[in-house]
Formats: structure tokens, C-alpha cells, sequence
């Protein structure tokens, strides 16, 4: 099992990849001209701005977050308005909220594989078991499936564990105890017990870790019962999230990714709890609306500098909360610009942008000028291979384009 | 593969000893191996008779090192006090008699699913789980209406709730195979097999988490888990004998050997059927009893409970016992052996401790009698409360998937949807 310390590394690939076909936006080579043009503008722009990617330690990202195309509608008030905050990268600010909770209530605890001594793989728990001991952030054997369910048990009973996974992928193993005990339980009880645990762990398509340690569960777990799923992208909604999922009694899964933990940002000094159940506005707009969580909101963002550079206002949402979904944050926007386009790391098949797609159409038909468009990874093994890899999720052109085709 | 011959392994006779049960023979083993009975196939030749002879009379503990055991000390000549003994009798009465009305109801249409009924081995819920206090806890399998009944929860519950009536003590949510109750620390039921040892080691942990972060210097609450010897093959099983064992856990493992995992025979399916064998493999104590008599079952249990209160860490007990009925009341059970049945029935726990009660004049057979009546009484309450309580109402259907409602989200008109009025009657669209 491999552990990345620095999972960001190796450019994010520009190329115009206009061979990858989705089932419903079809877009090749041998398109129009202004399609080719589209991709050189911006390579271009990419090579000013944000040269080899999104994905860069530190600074770029830094200018990336800050330089978004327009004010985010969701900066706290609090962050301006009172003391300027402190910066640090995602996985400290997942650890901060870590710790206050563990300091706010002694019955948090940790459960892991390499979570105490090692601190960590991805060292979201790194000085937690020198400071709390070894009881509290349990170093466990791997073995994913008892020691989920030895952490369902202990929420039976009163204490409210953080399980993680190593990597999301390891959880597969775990999915008896998750989806029977975590979700279930509290129902077949009759309400008897509660389970207030939080699953963890990172997960998404890396630098060619290769297929196994590039799964997505989201898509797996969508179905289980008596779960919420959340998606964190920044590292202030990873900090706030972590707290609310903490705080919250239904079990939570937290999908963080493996190429987002050294995300920088500024963060509220004093302490915040996000709303597990909602959704985040990133960039307000007329147009569209585009909606993605995790580490595809990058990629979003920056085909929406592009998309702004050509003239187009598309109106990007961080869905954040995989299950349930904000429908009010998104129909809200649906009613605003009557298009929507879906961008997500999950497979084509029965991944959360399918949910959505039907949920939106269920419930805001009415209110659409155009199919919805869902740009997905594609339904294949990630493979090792750099060039194979960047093909199997979606590229920033591959947004562009669906907007353009959306709008047109 | 071929197997040297079949012998059938003749039963022992059931003495009921007035010494101790640990002998010093067998505390001075470090290993013996008990002969296996039960099915007319074995799959290796087992020891002579003496051999059985010497472990007639005794359970054995096998652990890494020698143990010398002490001889019990009884207050009289006998293993239990008389109120000891008419609880234990009135907890396997109870656990018969309930397991009987349940097949009853189950043919008369007023319950469905799959049912698993405990009679034959109610001496080992009885053995154990009447040595508990309330804090202690309890995981049991979908063969949990009896562990469920002898850790306090009242039959009108249990029953309702098989009945699938809103007054169960799941609200009908559960159902047979998940039995749950806060109030007495039964933390299910469970369909699958092997998921309740992790939830059971999950128990244990926060027992020790108590008492070592959050500092409840008293709290040495035990965790019982209860499971077959299918079970003893799964993945989930070795592990928490690891964890539980690493970390000291209070908690003793139960194996309710009955020989067969629905039509599977236990033979067929274990390379070393012996499975209090593997608890030394993983650094816990292993021992192996009798689980048709409920007093040697008790004193085992008695020492295991014991070692895990005291902090010493975990152990496994392998109980040799038998299930008088199918796997389920859909097994038509056509693949035991009428002998191998015969055998066990002439070995009825509940026959034995009644003997044992008389013959040691600890209770009078009109006592007995009376508690019989008892129970039966119990037993038609419970029944009747059942078929008068109400069925679960719609607005049932949506309560309870999360302790936070919250979970269902927030809908189109930004109203969480917990709130619609639609969701407590259960129509809601979630």
C-alpha cells in the first residue's frame, strides 16, 4: 500500500484530449475549428497562469483560490470582517479540526491503520497520539472490516470514533460493516442506538498510483441507507466539514482526495462548523451551472477562466454534500440559468452525477432549456500509464467545450 | 480425498461430579483433544476412549503455558445455590418454552421471514448470560431470541417484536434476527455471520476507553459474543481474536458448536474442527466444554468473565452442544443423522439440570412444576400482548433510518426535509 506524502507533483496535463468521447457530449477532432481554437486558447492561457496545472504544493493553488474568476459568494463574512486567520495546507486544516474536536469531547477518538505512531499516511493525525496516547488514536491491525466494525460497536456504546481508511479503496473491505451496522443499525434498532461515526479517508484518481488505489466510492456507498456522504475540496470546508461530520450523530463518510492535501489556504481563526448538508456557491454566475465536487472543481475552475476569457458566466456549485444533495442551492441555481452541466471523478455508470442528473430532472424538469450534460471518468480500470491516466478523467478542455455546446 | 473410515464416537455419559470440575489431570494437559461427536463421518481416527473417559468429567484449558488450576471451592457439596439453580432452571425454561410458541406462531401465520430457534443449547445462554450484570453486554447471531430473553429483555418484547408489532422491542423495525435493547445492553442480532464479533470488540474497546482515558476507574464491563462454528471460519473472527487479544479486551468469545452450519456439517468445513484450539494460536486462552450442562458451562464462564473483568484479557470457549430443531423454520433438516439427534436429545440440558436439582435436593419437583406453570403463563401473555399491539403506522416507515434527521437533506423549496409535514406520516418523497 503505497503512502504519498506529496500525491501533487506531475503537471496537469492541458492537452486538447478532444479523442475521448462521452455518451452524451459528443466532441472529436473532427469538430469545427473554433472547437481547436477553443483548445489552443487555452493551452495558452494555461501555460500564463497556471503552468503545469492545478495541482502544484502551495502557491499555485494559493493563486488559483484566490484569483477565482469572481468573488466566491460563499467567503464567510467572518474571514474578512474580523482577524485576518492563519494559512496552512488541507490536511493540516482536516487536522485542526480534528483536535479541537477531540479537545472538546473526550469520547472522540481515532481508529486506523498508521494513524498514531506514523501519523498518518497522508499525516491528517501526525502528533495526535503523542498528545492524546495510544488508546485514543488506535494504531489498528489491517483489517479493515473488524476494526470498522469494532468502531461501529464503540459508537454503539457511546464513543464516537473517526474511522479511517488508508486509502478509500481499503474500505471496500469494510463495506459488510458499513453498510449492515453503519447504516442500518440505528434502524433496525428502532432507534436504540446510534452510530455517530466518521468514515475517512482519501480517495479519487492520483499520479498513477494505479487502479486500485485510484477508486471512487462515492458511487458505491451512494445507495447504502441511513449514511450522508460529504466531498471536501478546500481546505476550509475540509477543517469545517471534519467538525460537522464529527459533531454530527448519523454516521458521515468524508471523501477527501489524495491530490488536493496540500491545498493552501486562509482559514477563520476562530472556529466554524460548516452544514453537512449543503452546498457550496464558488463562483455565482448567469449561464450555466455547472456543479462538481472534489478535486473537479479545479478543473472547473479553471475552464471557467477560460469559459469568462470567451465571454461566457457560468455559475459553478461545490456540491459537497454527496448524499443527501442541497436541492435548494442547486434548483435555485437551476431556475437561474436553466442549464446544467454535471462534472464529477466518478464513473460513467451509476455515479453521483447519475443521481443528480435524475434528481434534477425529477424535480426541476420545468425548469431546463437543455438535456443535462454529465461529463464523468470513464467506465475503465485507472490505468498506470500518465497519458491513459489523464484520459480517463475529465480534462478542464473537455468542460469547456460541454459549456460551449450547452449554451449555444 | 478419502477419509480412514467412519467411526461412530460412542456419547459420554453425563455424571454430574460432586468435586470440582477442573480436575487435576486435565489441568496438568496442556493440550487434549476431545473426541468429536455428533456426526457418524470423522475425518481422522480420534483418540482411544480413556482418552474420552478423561475429559469426561472435565472442560480443559489449553493456553500457551501450564496452568495449574485451583479447586473450586463451594460453600456445600454443590456447584450452585438453590436460588442459583431456579434461576438458571427458570432461564432455561423460559428460553424452551418461548422458542416452542415461536415455531407455533410461525406455522399459524403470525410471523415470517427466517426464524431461528434456540432449544438444545439453551445451556449455554443460560451458563453465561445469567452471570452478567446489566452494564455487561451481549452480541449475539440471528439464533438470538434466547440471549436477548436470558439478559433481561421481557418476552411481550421480544415476542411483539417477531410479531413485527410497533410495541417490539425494535418496533417492529428488526425483526428475529436483529434483537436489540439499549436498556439491557443486548446489542443485536445480526443476519450475517461474524458481523457482531466486530461490534462485540467495539464494545469491549469503549469499555476499556472508559476506564482508561475517560477515567471511570470502576467501569470493567464485559462483552459477551455469541456465534456458531460456521462462523469460526470467517475472516472477522480471526481478527477480533487478534485485536481482542492485542489489546487485552474485556471480552470472551462463545462458540455455540452445534456441528452444523445450516446443512454444511462443521467436519466438512474446518481443516482442524478443534476451535478453542485457535484461541492460543492468537495469545488468548482456549477452552473447550460441555455445552449440554449448563453447570459446566457456568463455571467456565464463571472464570472467563472473571478474567475479563479483571482486565486479564479475553478467551475463547468453544460449547459442544446441539440445536434439537433445523437450522430455521424453513430447514426441512433432512441431513442429521436421526442417531446423532437421538443422542443429543437424551442429553437435553434442561432434563439434566432438573435432575441435577432434584437428586441434590436443591428443589423439589412441585417447585419445578411451579415454575414451569410460571413460565408457560409468561409465554401466553406474551403472546396475547403481541397479537393486541398495534401494527407500526406509516408514519413509522421514515423515523429512525437517521438519529439526526437532518440526514434526508434539504429539499427544492430549501425546507430541510425532516420538516415537510409529509415526513412524519411517512409519505414524504426522501
Amino acid at each position: 500500500m503505497a503512502s504519498i506524502f506529496q500525491g501533487v507533483g506531475a503537471a496537469t496535463s492541458l492537452s486538447s484530449s478532444t479523442s475521448i468521447e462521452t455518451k452524451k457530449f459528443h466532441f472529436c477532432s473532427r469538430r469545427s475549428p473554433s472547437e481547436r481554437k477553443a483548445c489552443f486558447v487555452v493551452v495558452r492561457s494555461g501555460g500564463v497562469m497556471v503552468d503545469g496545472g492545478l495541482n502544484r504544493i502551495g502557491g499555485r493553488a494559493e493563486q488559483l483560490v484566490t484569483n477565482a474568476v469572481a468573488a466566491k459568494a460563499d467567503t464567510p463574512a467572518a474571514a474578512t470582517a474580523s482577524k485576518p486567520g492563519h494559512e496552512l495546507l488541507l490536511f493540516e486544516a482536516l487536522r485542526e479540526g480534528l483536535e479541537e474536536e477531540m479537545e472538546r469531547d473526550a469520547r472522540v477518538c481515532v481508529m486506523g491503520e498508521d494513524v498514531g505512531h506514523y501519523g498518518g499516511s497522508y499525516k491528517v493525525t501526525r502528533g495526535l497520539a503523542q498528545k492524546y496516547g495510544d488508546l485514543r488514536v488506535l494504531d489498528t491491525p489491517i483489517a479493515e472490516n473488524s476494526f470498522t466494525g469494532m468502531g461501529i460497536g464503540a459508537a454503539m456504546m457511546g464513543l464516537r470514533p473517526i474511522i479511517e481508511g488508508m486509502n478509500m479503496g481499503f474500505l471496500l473491505l469494510a463495506f459488510n460493516q458499513i453498510s449492515n451496522n453503519c447504516g442500518m443499525l440505528h434502524y433496525t434498532s428502532g432507534g436504540q442506538f446510534k452510530i455517530p461515526v466518521v468514515i475517512r479517508g482519501p480517495g479519487g484518481v492520483g499520479r498513477q498510483l494505479g487502479a486500485e488505489h485510484s477508486q471512487r466510492l462515492e458511487s458505491y456507498f451512494q445507495s447504502i441507507p441511513g449514511i450522508q456522504m460529504v466531498a471536501c475540496s478546500t481546505p476550509y470546508n475540509a477543517k469545517g466539514l471534519m467538525k460537522a461530520a464529527i459533531r454530527s450523530d448519523n454516521p458521515v463518510i468524508l471523501f477527501e482526495h489524495v491530490l488536493l492535501y496540500n491545498l493552501k489556504e486562509r482559514i477563520p481563526d476562530e472556529e466554524y462548523v460548516l452544514n453537512l448538508e449543503e452546498a457550496e456557491m464558488v463562483r455565482p454566475g448567469e449561464h450555466v451551472t455547472i456543479l462538481t465536487y472534489s478535486r473537479m472543481r479545479y478543473h472547473v475552475m479553471q475552464a471557467a477562466k477560460t469559459l469568462v476569457n470567451k465571454g461566457y458566466d457560468p455559475e459553478v456549485i461545490d456540491i459537497r454534500s454527496l448524499k443527501p444533495f442541497d436541492l435548494y442551492t442547486i434548483g435555485n441555481s437551476i431556475k437561474k440559468t436553466h442549464r446544467v452541466l454535471i462534472v464529477e471523478e466518478c464513473m460513467r455508470t451509476g455515479g453521483i452525477g447519475a443521481s443528480l442528473t435524475a434528481a434534477i430532472t425529477e424535480n426541476f424538469h420545468d425548469y431546463l432549456d437543455a438535456p443535462i450534460v454529465c461529463l464523468s471518468s470513464q467506465d475503465v480500470p485507472t490505468p498506470y500509464a500518465g497519458t491513459l491516466e489523464e484520459w480517463t478523467v475529465v480534462q478542464p478542455p473537455q468542460i469547456v467545450a460541454a459549456v460551449e455546446q450547452l449554451c449555444r | 480425498m478419502s477419509f480412514s473410515g467412519a467411526k461412530i464416537i460412542q456419547p459420554l455419559c453425563i455424571r454430574y461430579p460432586d468435586t470440582p470440575v477442573i480436575s487435576d489431570q486435565a489441568a496438568n494437559r496442556i493440550t487434549t483433544s476431545s473426541p468429536f461427536l455428533g456426526s457418524t463421518r470423522t475425518l481422522r481416527r480420534i483418540q482411544s476412549v480413556s482418552a474420552a473417559q478423561r475429559r469426561s468429567a472435565s472442560a480443559i484449558v489449553a493456553v500457551a503455558d501450564v496452568v495449574k488450576e485451583k479447586k473450586l471451592k463451594s460453600n456445600k457439596n454443590h456447584l450452585l445455590t438453590k436460588e442459583e439453580g431456579l434461576e438458571v432452571y427458570e432461564d432455561m425454561i423460559l428460553g424452551r418454552v418461548f422458542e416452542d410458541m415461536c415455531a407455533q406462531m410461525y406455522y399459524r401465520g403470525k410471523m415470517f421471514g427466517f426464524v431461528h430457534l434456540y432449544n438444545g443449547q439453551e445451556a449455554v445462554s443460560s451458563g453465561f448470560i445469567k452471570l452478567l450484570k446489566k452494564e455487561d453486554s451481549v452480541v449475539s447471531t440471528y439464533r438470538d431470541h434466547v440471549h436477548a430473553l436470558s439478559k433481561g429483555v421481557p418476552a411481550r418484547a421480544v415476542m411483539s417484536e417477531l410479531f413485527g408489532k410497533t410495541t417490539g422491542c425494535c418496533r417492529g423495525q428488526g425483526g428475529s434476527m436483529h434483537m436489540f435493547s439499549a436498556e439491557h445492553n443486548v446489542l443485536g442480532g445480526f443476519a450475517f455471520i461474524g458481523e457482531g464479533i466486530p461490534v462485540a470488540t467495539g464494545a469491549a474497546f469503549t469499555s476499556k476507553y472508559k476506564r482508561e482515558v475517560l477515567k471511570e476507574a470502576d467501569c470493567d464491563h464485559v462483552t459477551l459474543a455469541f456465534f456458531g462454528d460456521g462462523t469460526a471460519n470467517n475472516g472477522q473472527f480471526f481478527e477480533c481474536l487478534n485485536m481482542a487479544a492485542l489489546w487485552k479486551l474485556p471480552i470472551v468469545f462463545v462458540v455455540e458448536n452445534n456441528l452444523w452450519a445450516i446443512g454444511m456439517s462443521h467436519l466438512r468445513a474446518t481443516s482442524d474442527p478443534e476451535i478453542w484450539k485457535k484461541g492460543p494460536a492468537f495469545g488468548m486462552p482456549g477452552v473447550h466444554v460441555d455445552g449440554m450442562d449448563v453447570l459446566k458451562v457456568r463455571e467456565v464462564a464463571k472464570k472467563a468473565i472473571g478474567r475479563a473483568r479483571r482486565g486479564e484479557g479475553p478467551t475463547l470457549v468453544e460449547c459442544e452442544t446441539y440445536r434439537f430443531r433445523g437450522h430455521s423454520l424453513a430447514d426441512p433438516d433432512e441431513l442429521r443423522d436421526p442417531a446423532e439427534k437421538a443422542r443429543y436429545a437424551a442429553r437435553d440440558p434442561i432434563t439434566a439440570l432438573k435432575k441435577y436439582l432434584i437428586e441434590s435436593k436443591l428443589a423439589s419437583e412441585a417447585e419445578l412444576k411451579a415454575i414451569e406453570k410460571k413460565i408457560d403463563e409468561v409465554v401466553e401473555d406474551a403472546v396475547e400482548f403481541a397479537n393486541e399491539s398495534p401494527v407500526p403506522s406509516r408514519s413509522q416507515l421514515l423515523e429512525n433510518v437517521f438519529a439526526d434527521p437532518k440526514g434526508f437533506g434539504i429539499g427544492p423549496d430549501g425546507r430541510y426535509r425532516c420538516e415537510d409535514p409529509k415526513f412524519t406520516q411517512g409519505t414524504a418523497q426522501v
